[in-house]
């Protein structure tokens, strides 16, 4: 982590033009467009810095359409921080000219009304349940006040008991090897409370006790991601405080976790730094102490899809193969490019369909051609998109995530 | 010039012709980076018929084409040297036809280099030349600078790999050249030949015939470190001297070996070393022990300070990714990069070395050597600041310098780069005027009205006469301007 003072211009000019990064790049490979490649669009900032291009609007399409899944810079030899570059210049581009339009409120709303407040998010999700059940998600797509593809990719939101806050202390079972603190997240909680619990469930029966800090706040990376910084600053600061006295932090979503270990970046404070450097992705950190409790077996065969947040925001490749190796009878299936983007980049999806369509249906193929039964990926977002992606073809495949398989 | 550009949006919709000035910027340069200069437009055919119909339009209205790729070349050529419209491939990346009992593939021009491996590779075959841009790199691209790579040494250069091509030549007329059974096959010309490396000055390539190789049986991989350049070049040349023929030679030189170590590409080559030498051996697998065998003993016998051999194919993939990854690597050092090609004989490369050091101390340049050491092929680096037009003249005279070194060493100014704008100047050190006469009575026959690609390779008539003191390269710079 480096200090806050480098700016992004001189970020820019890490960029030697070589190209190498160009076929990492979901949109340039469904466009085809330099402007829409990393080379491209480091270009586009670093003229942005130098007064070439005057007009920042005349360049925005090509950085809006950027997925912020940093495939580039895995790609890149010569150590461009992209996704550093990229927020912050989405940051001071959103400052002298706050975007309109329809995708602009609806991130606005999303963002910065619900995301960031958990009350009004479950309040939010308890109103989306109510018409789940009388059926206006259906209508909504059907009057065309959704476009049609982002009716599909609204997932059925799970009823109340899966959404119960998970606040409080959970004893390990067994002899204790350790305690750590879980970071639930924002849309996690409300979406996805079958894999928090499942994620406690693994900690504890591998000897861990878990807590669950109330203080805790969103992680802020759809704002970070949107330009937004300023608006997430504070969301950090609060779980820099709730998180203070816990050794590890752990959490399930790629996304989330890439974001707090960047909270260094973010504040440019040494406690940040400290805070970042406690955090690890469940898988990680499982795999760093060793499972003790046999996962249930799943003799079924498997792909495993490396989000991005996780493979290039995290360098963490390793151990999710690694423990899904250890459950009883899965087999794992290999897929072509399984660290591509599958479109789904935060709320990516919501303000470029076209494109995050196209890009899903890609990797949706790609996991079909592999013969798997069901695909692991740890983080939400990308759970949802290849889940509606698979559905969109025809496909039964499963979607899961890895800690489910570990449940013993 | 609204109305063509028009013209090009109603013909390609906005997804697929660029003519906003801002966006246009994003093709001012290759990786070339000082050479800019924006084109008129951009447009992305997905077919031959959709690039006739924009070649036919442009040719209407006079204006000249630039065909690109990927754009990762290192001589401008995807730069237009005059207002013109560049025609990208990016979106013809089709692979047609695989025939795995007649050994091709039948591409469109813009599948990357080592995409068409990996559609093959469960067949047991692959694309030979392997450019270190491999993964991001088009056949297209290939064909026009007649690329080459590591393994070129043993199994030859792109236009070895090419059998026939379909090119839409300036007038929208379409050509084939050359056919699937070979290029010599039929008694005819060998036009394909003609047209590989032609940079783009010929015409623009929409369909590609190449040949496809089966893998060996069996690969080997060494790395050996060395104390001095001196031993890590003359275990090359023993290596040659004792009969073998490795599929690749590549030496990295100390700097290069710390740049690669400071990068994503870190392979764990020994930073203490003057210069480590990467040996690929393939063939039948009792052949390939012995070689094996044999380069080891030479090494010892020019005291190399460890030997390194990768047992499996994850090894030997992160021995070649510090070289893969070389170019790349350096460009941590400044903000640009240029990246000489030149070729000596190589049993000159260690004097050569040693010259293009004091070169470059001399200019006061940062500069490191990668190269193939198999045909004597040299990749010397400057790291440099592109804003600073005092240091950016520095390195264009360093470099003119090198390759004026090389020609006097009995080589060239190329061995897999190209020409394009970059090296223009350098070309009457190497041609006569006869020579270039010749070259563009060629190029006029495909290309009468100077259509394709203009003001690259050739450099125009009158200007040849007698080699250029102070590169022409360097006065623009220094003028200022985009560097037209
Ligand atoms: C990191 C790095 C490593 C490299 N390593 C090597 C190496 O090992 N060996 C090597 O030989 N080169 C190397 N290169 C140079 C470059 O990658 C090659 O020249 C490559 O073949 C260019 O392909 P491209 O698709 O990027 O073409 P572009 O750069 O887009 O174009 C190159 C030229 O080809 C012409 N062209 C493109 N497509 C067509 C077509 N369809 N028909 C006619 N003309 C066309 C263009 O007009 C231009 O003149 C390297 C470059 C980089 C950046
Ligand atoms: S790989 Fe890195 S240096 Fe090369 S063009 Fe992409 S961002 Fe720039
Ligand atoms: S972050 Fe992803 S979408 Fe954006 S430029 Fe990099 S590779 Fe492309």
């Amino acid at each position: 982590m480096e200090p806050k003072e480098v700016s992004p211009y001189t970020r820019t000019l890490d960029c030697v033009h070589c190209g190498l990064c160009l076929q990492a790049c979901p949109t340039y490979n469904v466009l085809g467009l330099e402007t829409d490649s990393p080379r491209g669009r480091i270009y586009f900032m670093r003229m942005l810095a130098e007064g070439r291009i005057a007009d920042p609007e005349a360049v925005r399409p090509h950085l809006d359409r950027c997925l912020d899944c940093r495939a580039c810079e895995t790609a890149c030899p010569s150590g461009v921080r992209y996704g550093e570059i990229l927020e912050s210049v989405r940051s001071s581009m959103a400052r002298q000219r706050p975007p309109r339009g329809f995708a602009a409120w609806l991130r606005r709303t999303l963002l910065t009304r619900l995301v960031a407040h958990q009350g009004r998010l479950r309040f939010a999700f308890a109103l989306g349940r109510l018409a789940e059940v009388v059926g206006v998600r259906w209508l909504a797509g059907a009057a065309g006040i959704l476009p049609r593809h982002m009716a599909v990719l609204l997932p059925p939101i799970p009823p109340a008991r899966e959404r119960r806050p998970l606040h409080g202390t959970w004893p390990a079972r067994g002899r204790e090897r350790g305690r750590v603190a879980f970071f639930t997240g924002c849309v996690m909680e409300q979406m996805f409370g079958r894999i928090h619990r499942a994620t406690i469930e693994v900690l504890t029966a591998n000897g861990f006790t878990v807590d669950v800090p109330r203080a805790q706040a969103c992680c802020g990376a759809l704002l970070v991601h949107d330009g937004q910084a300023q608006e997430a600053e504070p969301l950090a600061r609060r779980n820099l405080a709730a998180f203070r006295d816990h050794a590890v932090v752990v959490n399930n979503s790629a996304g989330c976790g890439c974001a707090l270990k960047e909270y260094g970046h973010l504040l440019g404070s040494a406690e940040a730094r400290d805070f970042a450097a406690r955090c690890r992705d469940v898988s990680e950190f499982l795999h760093e102490q060793g499972l003790v409790a046999t996962p249930r077996p799943f003799p079924h065969k498997v792909a495993y899809d490396d989000p991005c947040h996780l493979c290039h925001g995290q360098g963490v490749r390793k151990p999710p193969r690694a423990l899904l190796g250890q459950v009883p009878g899965l087999t794992h299936v290999p897929h072509h490019d399984p660290e591509s983007c599958c479109g789904s980049a935060g709320i990516y999806n919501l303000v470029q369909p076209e494109l995050a369509w196209q890009i899903g249906t890609t990797k949706a193929k790609a996991l079909v051609a592999s013969g798997a039964e069901a695909v692991a990926t740890g983080n939400p977002g990308c759970m949802l998109q290849i889940r509606a992606h698979l559905r969109a073809l025809g496909s039964p495949m499963r979607v899961v995530h890895p800690v489910e398989l570990l449940v013993p | 010039m609204d109305a063509l550009r028009r013209q090009l949006l109603d013909l390609f919709g906005p997804h697929r012709a660029i003519v906003n000035e801002a966006a246009l910027l994003a093709y001012e340069c290759d990786g070339f980076t000082v050479h800019k200069a924006r084109p008129l437009a951009v447009v992305l055919p997905e077919s031959t018929a959709e690039v006739q119909r924009v070649v036919r339009l442009l040719r209407a209205h006079r204006v000249p084409f630039v065909p690109r790729g990927a754009g990762t070349c290192l001589s401008g050529g995807p730069t237009p040297a005059q207002p013109a419209v560049v025609i990208e491939t990016a979106r013809m990346k089709q692979i047609l036809r695989v025939s795995p009992e007649d050994l091709l593939a039948v591409v469109q021009p813009g599948v990357v280099n080592a995409d068409l491996t990996r559609a093959v590779q469960h067949l047991g075959l692959h694309y030979a030349p392997d450019p270190s841009s491999q993964t991001v790199c088009t056949i297209g691209g290939n064909l026009a600078e007649n690329s080459g790579g590591p393994h070129c040494f043993k199994y030859g250069m792109t236009t070895d790999h090419v059998l026939a091509a379909e090119v839409v030549l300036a007038d929208g007329e379409v050509a084939r050249l050359g056919s699937a059974l070979g290029p010599h096959a039929m008694g005819e010309l060998d036009l394909v030949g003609l047209f590989t490396g032609s940079e783009g000055t010929f015409g623009i390539a929409t369909e590609i015939t190449v040949r496809l190789s089966p893998d060996p049986e069996a690969v080997r991989t060494l790395l050996a470190a060395f104390a001095s350049m001196e031993a890590a070049c003359g275990a090359v040349s023993d290596i040659v001297a004792a009969g073998l023929v490795p599929a690749a030679l590549e030496i990295l030189d100390q700097a290069t070996i710390r740049a690669v170590e400071a990068s994503v590409y870190r392979a764990g080559y020994p930073q203490d070393a003057a210069a480590v030498l990467l040996v690929e051996l393939d063939g039948p697998a009792l052949a390939v022990d012995e070689d094996a065998q044999a380069v080891r003993a030479i090494c010892a016998r020019r005291a190399a300070l460890s030997t390194e051999e990768a047992a499996d194919p994850e090894n030997r993939k992160r021995l070649w990714k510090g070289r893969k990854g070389a170019f790349g690597a350096m460009g941590r050092l400044s903000t640009d990069l240029y990246v000489l090609d030149g070729v000596v004989p190589r049993t000159r490369l260690v004097e050569t070395l040693r010259a293009i050091t004091g070169i470059g101390a001399r200019h006061g340049v940062t500069l490191t050597n990668v190269f193939h050491a198999g045909d004597g092929n040299l990749h010397p680096n400057i790291a440099f600041d592109g804003r600073d037009p005092e240091q950016t003249a520095a390195v264009l005279a360093a470099g003119y310098e090198i390759l004026e070194l090389c020609v006097r060493m009995g080589g060239s100014i190329s061995g897999e780069h190209g020409i394009g704008s970059e090296k223009l100047d350098h070309v009457p050190l190497m041609f006569t005027p006869d020579d270039l006469e010749v070259m563009r009575r060629a190029r006029s026959a495909f290309d009468p009205e100077g259509l394709c690609n203009p003001g690259k390779v050739l450099p125009q008539r009158g200007s040849c006469a007698e080699p250029a003191r102070w590169p022409k390269m360097v006065e623009r710079v220094l003028g200022g301007g985009e560097g037209r």
